[in-house]
């Protein structure tokens, strides 16, 4: 709660409109911000001298449930202080653009092409943005809702006849 | 024809035409131990470049997580980082736990300690022994591998598959361990110290294998930090984080045990900091049985804990439990947690989030090797063929979890 108010006074200070939400899940404070603005917030949550969030622990995308947007999620790590937060940033799935972290960190390199190959989010001055895990010529962006897992004309296992 | 003259004069840069051959390594190479596949750009035997391509064995776990039951995906996890499964189920565990709000009595939560650190010696015998076998020493790897049989043989008694465990359940463990359990513990405890000082007396002040292994692909603290890497590699470089340490789940705060760290970040080191955490492991083994508490181990979670079958047959309530959790009908409370814990090569972590359904809505897996692979060409620029092999193998990259 403490780190939750302390980098969400020195965020509003700074990017006072871009901070869509703060609130603590669990024990991990998180931050819902604007995503043109979200190069910047990164970069100032790197460098500012007291936060100093260092380490990018990990980098994902996520579909919203009304699969209208998607969203990439960060998180956040100081760790001679052990401050960890989660920053996230929604768009909408027919233009998924978001400014590149990896002029901050080298390491969101490949996470930014997972996240790419999965859900399709652009990340705009990547130095080399195509897909990694799957294959080159795969035209879907496989963990996208509207992909679902099994062959749905299947009728064997329909969800009716487990009450769901 | 006319004839071209050329003149030279002192000033003039020398241009060097220099033709690079490319090699492929991998993707099946017995020297990469798995699936890795790198196009290097060599210059005689000197390595220019490199381009690692990844995914070869890449099998969909986020995707088909989400359409599988909380219970159902500890399997799924065991095939990430399939030499030390038991840290994968039990973080995996600890994630759902934490979204439970869910309090593991400490019984249960020192019997996890234990198999977690057992497969954490399990983990570091495979990579080192590795570094061994990639340095031309057979021998090392030969003897030590007995004992990697020997924790195997502990797992096959506690939960009844060697390699991809699934051991445990959401809440503690299925039932208190057998009689035959503690005692291949024990002897385990006893015995092992003298094949990991046999392993030690091999290697680690050998000529030999130092001359191969010191300045072997170093990288500093502060380009290891910014490629995100964690676990041993890490702390090789200098870093003393440790994710039991940093932020204990599962009781690591009740032992002592101290972190070692390197200088260099070079093969030699991260091979003999995983040494020293084979000795911390063991102790924190011993500390946990010695001040093992009284107690259930399970946490009373019945929507996630088969009922005795005695109670299925006798009562309803029992059989309905049953019912539910076999066909995975249990909901899950909204919400999304990250948890993350210390695996056998780093910060293993899980980024789940619920929308109170049977099946995760999300579900990542941080996982480490992944992350910090990335660095490989950046690490092998500039140094020889057969020491990238080496380098490789000291940075414990599991196939299974690099692709997913």
């Amino acid at each position: 709660m403490e780190l939750l108010n302390k980098v969400n006074e020195k965020l509003k200070e700074r990017f006072y409109d871009d901070i869509e939400s703060a609130e603590l899940l669990y024990d991990y404070p998180v931050f819902t911000v604007n995503k043109d603005k979200v190069h910047d917030i990164l970069k100032f949550l790197k460098e500012d001298e007291e936060l100093n969030f260092h380490f990018l622990t990990d980098l994902c995308g996520m579909q919203t449930a009304d699969e209208k947007q998607l969203g990439v999620i960060y998180h956040l790590h100081n760790m001679p202080k052990n401050y960890r937060i989660r920053l996230k940033t929604f768009f909408d799935i027919n233009k998924p653009e978001v400014a590149t972290a990896t002029d901050l960190w080298p390491a969101a390199n490949w996470m930014e092409r997972e996240t790419y190959d999965f859900f399709g989010v652009k990340f705009k001055g990547h130095p080399n943005l195509k897909r990694i895990l799957n294959v080159d010529e795969m035209d879907i962006f496989p963990l996208r809702k509207e992909y679902p897992l099994e062959d749905q004309t299947r009728t064997d296992k329909n969800d009716s006849m487990f009450g769901r | 024809m006319s004839k071209k003259e050329t003149t030279y004069s002192v000033n003039q840069e020398v241009i060097e035409e220099k033709e690079y051959s490319t090699l492929n390594l991998g993707p099946t190479h017995p020297a990469t131990h798995g699936i890795f596949q790198n196009v290097l750009k060599m210059d005689g035997e000197i390595i220019h470049d490199a381009v690692p391509t990844i995914g070869y064995i890449h099998r969909a776990f986020e995707k088909l997580a989400e359409r599988r039951p909380y219970a159902q995906i500890t399997p799924i996890t065991d095939r990430l980082n399939y030499c030390s499964s038991p840290i994968n189920n039990m973080g995996w565990y600890m994630t759902v736990e934490k979204l439970l709000k869910a309090e593991i009595p400490k019984r249960a939560q020192y019997h996890r300690v234990i198999i977690m650190e057992l497969s954490r010696i399990a983990d570091h015998i495979i990579c080192n022994s590795v570094i061994g076998v990639d340095t031309g020493a057979m021998t090392g790897f030969l003897y030590i591998f007995q004992w990697r049989e020997k924790i195997y043989e502990i797992f096959e008694e506690i939960c009844g598959a060697r390699l991809t465990t699934n051991i445990g359940r959401i809440g503690g463990f299925d039932k208190e361990w057998s009689k035959t359990a503690w005692d291949k513990i024990n002897d385990f405890l006893k015995e092992f110290p003298k094949g990991l000082k046999e392993f030690s007396n091999l290697l680690e002040r050998n000529k030999i294998f130092m001359d191969r292994t010191i300045n072997c692909g170093p990288i500093s603290a502060e380009m290891a930090l910014s490629y995100s890497f964690v676990g041993p590699n890490l702390r090789a470089a200098g870093i003393d984080y440790d994710v039991r340490v940093m932020n204990p789940y599962s009781s690591y705060e009740d032992f002592t045990f101290t972190v070692p760290v390197g200088t260099q970040g070079d093969t030699y080191d991260r091979f003999m900091v995983r040494q020293h955490e084979m000795w911390q492991s063991l102790s924190i083994i011993e500390q946990a049985i010695k001040k093992m508490p009284e107690g259930p181990m399970h946490a009373d979670l019945p929507d996630f804990f088969l009922p005795p079958k005695e109670q299925v047959y006798n009562s309803m309530e029992a059989l309905i439990y049953h019912f539910k959790i076999v066909m995975g009908e249990t909901d899950i409370p909204k919400g999304e947690v990250y948890h993350c814990v210390e695996g056998g090569n780093g910060e293993l972590g899980f980024y789940l989030i619920s929308d109170g359904g049977r099946t995760p809505f999300r579900l990542h897996f941080r996982r480490p090797c992944f992350i910090y692979y990335q660095a490989y060409p950046e690490m092998i620029k500039g140094i020889m063929l057969s020491d990238a092999i080496l380098t490789m193998s000291s940075m414990n990259v599991i196939a299974g979890e690099l692709d997913a």
